[in-house]
């Protein structure tokens, strides 16, 4: 998900103790067990304190880089009604990117340093704003497609252990629906247009297919983190299921669309009721979480051009700041 | 030039009229002016508030978790402070 780049990149984290006592860990996972959360000064095992420091600003930075793809999009909208919406949309991942870093702050790590992590290319961000937006359908497909998969990912996270972090979720969550719907109706107007215009939304849908299910991250049996994200309620579904629910209720929004799912083994189970799909291209998966996607390098490049163009503007704010506190002082 | 980071702030919002300020999370901003209008433009996008709240986070004084049952304690064997500590007969209405 946002997040798939603690499933591979992590060294063990969880397995690294800060020297905590038995009695200490029992008793924390005690609280975990009873549903309690964890606020931020309470108690908490160096490694909890590690894995949501990595998740939660690994979150944020996903949130940030993905104005990218979509900003792209803002001048050429077809219309203003358009153009309004995605700037709207663009400007909620910027504010839920906020929440996020909030949330991390309150674990002891600063902005600076996160942002410093992401700029370095040392923290990761999800595989999925490493693809770019060719055509004004693909803004439809991000909506629908790696909005609704990130809905089903942060769902649970509402009831994740951390509360900052849950906290953070429900306000995110309850803004992702508008990003999902509009995405959807870009996607409908277009299937209810003319020939071209269903042409590019299925070619849409043919590029953002395969990516938005490797944001779920790898097959759980490939998954080296989720068992104890998983007993500390960070985690409440596994990779393999949060994909499996997203198969599932996207197949038929497809089918209303009118579009075809790029993948000729899809079916549905009878049995199960469940779709079977063709095995992931994680060859590329991995590819592009190590750097190698489509769109890495121009991400990166413009973030770091947008935040050290921006350096002047932090500097002279600090800079006015003081000179208004010195002024107040000798008043 | 210094690079240090704006400071820390927490936000409270009045969602309505009537209700009290709730604390809505944090945001960075140089100076208290600047808190205030990264507060609303964060957190009250879709009209959450009609007030706001902005408190420099190092100027909270907090009680201490690790402490909390000490803390706490004075009021745990207190229970004569509940209603419902009282035994009254069925048939007394109106208490």
């Amino acid at each position: 998900m946002y997040t798939q780049g603690l499933d591979q990149s992590g060294r063990g984290d969880s397995a690294k103790s800060g020297g905590e006592s038995k009695e200490q860990l029992d008793a924390f996972q005690a609280r975990i067990d009873a549903e309690e959360k964890i606020e931020a000064k309470d108690w908490m095992p160096e490694a909890y304190r590690r894995t949501l420091i990595r998740q939660i600003s690994q979150h944020a930075h996903s949130e940030i880089i993905g104005m990218q793809p979509e900003g792209n999009w803002l001048t050429r909208a077809p219309s203003l009604k358009r153009k309004a919406i995605l700037l709207a949309k663009i400007q909620d991942e910027a504010g839920h990117g906020l929440y996020l870093y909030g949330a991390a702050e309150t674990l002891g790590v600063s902005r600076d340093q996160m942002v410093a992590d992401l700029l370095s290319g040392k923290a990761k961000y999800s595989s999925i704003f490493n693809y770019p937006t060719l055509t004004w359908a693909d803004i439809g497909a991000i909506g629908w497609l790696v909005d609704g998969a990130a809905i089903m990912n942060q769902i649970p996270l509402c009831r994740c252990s951390y509360g900052p972090y849950s906290r953070a979720m429900i306000r995110v969550c309850k803004e992702e629906s508008f990003h999902q719907r509009q995405g959807f109706e870009i996607m409908l107007t277009l299937c209810r247009g003319t020939e071209e215009q269903k042409a590019m939304a299925q070619d849409a849908l043919n590029r953002f297919w395969w990516p938005s299910l490797m944001m779920f991250g790898p097959n759980d049996s490939a998954s080296k983190h989720s068992a104890q994200s998983m007993a500390w309620k960070i985690k409440r579904f596994s990779n393999d299921e949060l994909r499996q629910k997203f198969i599932d209720v996207t197949v038929p929004q497809a089918d209303f669309l009118g579009l075809t799912i790029p993948d000729d083994k899809l079916r549905q189970n009878e049995e199960t009721g469940h779709y079977e799909h063709s095995e992931i291209d994680w060859q590329e998966f991995f590819e592009v979480i190590s750097g190698n996607g489509p769109c890495n390098k121009e991400r990166m490049a413009k973030r770091r051009k947008a935040h050290d163009d921006g350096a002047w503007v932090r500097e002279a704010a600090r800079a006015h700041a003081a000179k208004k506190a010195d002024a107040s002082a000798a008043a | 030039m210094t690079k240090q980071e704006w400071p820390l702030y927490e936000v409270f919002i009045r969602s309505k009229s009537g209700l009290s300020h709730r604390h809505a999370g944090s945001v960075h901003a140089a100076d208290d002016e600047m808190a205030l209008n990264n507060a609303r433009d964060t957190y009250t996008r879709r009209t959450e508030g009609v007030s706001i709240w902005v408190v420099r986070s190092d100027q909270i004084v907090a009680s201490d978790p690790a402490e909390s049952s000490a803390f706490f304690e004075p009021a745990e064997d207190k229970v004569y402070r509940h209603p419902t500590f009282y035994d009254i007969p069925d048939e007394v209405e109106n208490l």
